[in-house]
């Protein structure tokens, strides 16, 4: 804090700035500690542990074998169709949530009647969780209670152990679950766009198409960019839908083995830290390749509001 | 993040013009008034759409078993039938794996907001080596996503003892970058002015703290305690992983799974578990919508 206007002597000056170091220490230390413990610790571990082979039962020495273990599970089969389906993944859900969420967004964005109703809709399954929305969407789609048989949409075998279906399916669910983000993101960068340059380019007589085209979609970049991050990151980190809706047992699980549940998988099934380490580590590339490629692409292309 | 908003979504022109945005000179009202029903025949549809799985899942929760295949689906449920919640609270162990939620949540809200407050105060008003280093350290965690860090934290709570307890599940969530950040920031936004009189007043760190510094925080407080409420709530991977064995802190989402998995021809059961698990968090959004918003757009609008 700011000290009294005379300055006092040098001597407590110093102690009073080494109290004060000790205190701001001192305040800092809870969180770090579980910083430490919790996130850099772990996360360093993973490069050590990459470089050993652990044998699956507990007490055995793990072994050092150098890259050798990451080239081999970079190049397994299980990796690739694991890394595949996550990507196939990123694609079904970003667009169509991101879109669905901006377009109810515009709807949304006027202040009429009842608009607070229709948002508080739009940003309801914002709350909603994975195991919540997978037990909803998991009735739906069951073949036997569920609807889709009704609405003629009955593949066979069931829609969730169906090798071609059950990604898709998996993904309208995550669609939905991430709708209310989505929404609530795009409401935001929305009301950010100041009324005046719309008025501005309404007044020089372009139509409200092209308003919304030339001047709130440019306006609205740095959203959309922040909105295309948080939806691949949450596409990425995706285990619950999997988890619950699909499992080991399913006939389909080899082409739902999304990446985080491989990482579980690995851990606890089969019980290859080194491995997991490594399938841990490309994980951490595909967000941080994500992020920087936003940071980049908002330096470059987007425009900001002035 | 933008503390001054007063509305939680902002609207166009809110405040300035509070008719009808849409018009202008020269419009014929015909085309206006198409317009409008078109806006609301759009916002119907997607309120439909949102709502209808979750809508369903309460109507059918309360249908009797025989009417749950019936086609097309009842609507309403015109003879609700409030066993399968009994059943769920009861033999689905809801009432514990609830108590348990609760008991996590509320530690982990708790944490969120000391380590936060705590750091973030030294952040904004201390001066101390390595300052900028260490809240570089801070926003690092942003970085890295939890599931990256499963495979040693998972040996490291094994390596405490902590499987199937409160600590397990919580300790590795009691602080957060975002949440230093935001108070940081709040803080920060308060007039050296006022610092300084408190000063003279003879007020100490403390006093500044409790009295000035955090009643002037609440909007950020709120924001951080409601958007940790729900994500603590709503955690799934972790909990899992923790509570794999054993009743005793197991959380309201891991017993959904279970209640989905071990009563396969219960759907009611299930399904009214389900809207049990759910409840907290509507009540949650409809009363603290915009301390939710903000939150979540923290890093949305610069």
């Amino acid at each position: 804090m700011r000290r009294g206007r005379e300055s006092p002597p040098a001597r407590t000056r110093s102690s009073r700035a080494v109290r004060e170091a000790a205190l701001g220490y001192l305040l800092v230390l809870p969180a770090l500690a579980v910083f430490g413990v919790f996130v850099f610790y772990p996360f360093a571990a993973n490069f050590r542990l990459a470089l050993y082979q652990t044998p699956p039962y507990p007490g055995l020495p793990s072994r050092y074998v150098g890259l050798h273990q990451v080239g081999q599970v970079l190049a397994s089969s299980g990796f690739l169709q694991s890394l595949g389906s996550t990507l196939l993944f990123v694609v079904m859900v970003v667009p169509a949530g991101l879109l669905i969420g901006l377009l109810l967004a515009v709807a949304a964005h006027r202040r009429l009647r009842a608009m607070a109703v229709y948002r508080v809709i739009f940003s309801s399954t914002v709350v909603t969780s994975v195991a919540v929305s997978a037990l909803v969407f998991g009735t739906l789609m069951d073949p036997v209670v569920g609807l889709l048989p009704w609405l003629g949409l009955n593949p066979s075998p069931p829609i969730l152990q169906n090798t071609t279906w059950a990604l898709p399916a998996i993904a309208v669910m995550s669609v939905w679950q991430f709708l209310g983000l989505s929404f609530i993101v795009m409401s935001a960068g929305l009301s950010a766009v100041p009324e005046e340059v719309l008025e501005a380019a309404r007044v020089d007589g372009a139509s409200e198409r092209t308003v919304f085209w030339r001047v709130t979609v440019p306006l609205l970049s740095p959203t959309i960019f922040f909105g295309l991050v948080v939806a691949t990151i949450y596409a990425f980190q995706t285990f619950g839908q999997v988890d619950i809706l699909i499992g080991y047992s399913s006939a389909a699980f080899e082409h739902v083995n999304l990446l985080v549940y491989d990482i579980l998988d690995t851990i606890e099934v089969a019980k290859t830290s080194g491995q997991a380490a490594v399938l841990s580590l490309a994980l951490f590339c595909l967000t941080l390749g994500v992020t920087l490629l936003q940071l980049r692409l908002v330096e470059r292309r987007v425009h900001y509001a002035a | 993040m933008r503390p001054d908003s007063s509305s939680s979504f902002g609207e166009r022109g809110s405040g300035r013009r509070p008719e009808h945005p849409g018009r202008r000179p020269g419009r014929r009202p015909g085309r206006r008034r198409w317009r409008l029903a078109a806006r609301y025949t759009l916002l119907t549809i997607g309120a439909l759409v949102v709502l209808a799985p979750l809508y369903l899942t309460v109507v059918s929760s309360l249908l009797p078993p025989s009417a749950l295949a019936e086609r097309p689906p009842p609507l309403f449920p015109l003879d609700p039938q409030w066993h399968d919640y009994a059943v769920a609270w009861s033999q689905g162990d809801l009432g514990v794996y609830l108590r348990n939620s609760a008991i996590q949540t509320a530690i982990i809200v708790c944490g969120q907001l000391v380590t936060s407050v705590l750091a973030g105060y030294a952040f904004a008003f201390l001066r101390f080596p390595f300052k900028r280093a260490l809240f570089v350290v801070f926003l690092a965690t942003l970085m890295i996503p939890f599931e990256v860090t499963l495979v040693t934290n998972t040996q490291t709570i094994s390596e405490l003892g902590w499987y199937n307890t409160f600590a397990g599940l919580t300790v590795p969530f009691l602080a957060t970058g975002v949440g230093t950040f935001l108070l940081r920031q709040a803080f920060l936004q308060i007039p050296r002015d006022l610092q300084e009189a408190a000063t003279l007043d003879g007020y100490g760190r403390l006093r500044f703290l409790l009295r000035i510094a955090l009643p002037l925080a609440r909007p950020a407080l709120a924001a951080l305690g409601v958007f940790s409420f729900l994500a603590a709530w709503n955690q799934y991977l972790w909990p899992l992983v923790v509570t794999g064995s054993g009743n005793g802190v197991r959380t309201v989402q891991i017993g959904l799974k279970l209640l989905q998995g071990t009563e396969v021809s219960r759907t009611d059961v299930a399904l009214a578990g389900t809207v049990i698990a759910v409840l907290p968090l509507l009540v949650l959004l409809v009363v603290f919508q915009k301390q939710l918003v903000r939150s979540l757009t923290a890093g949305a609008v610069k």
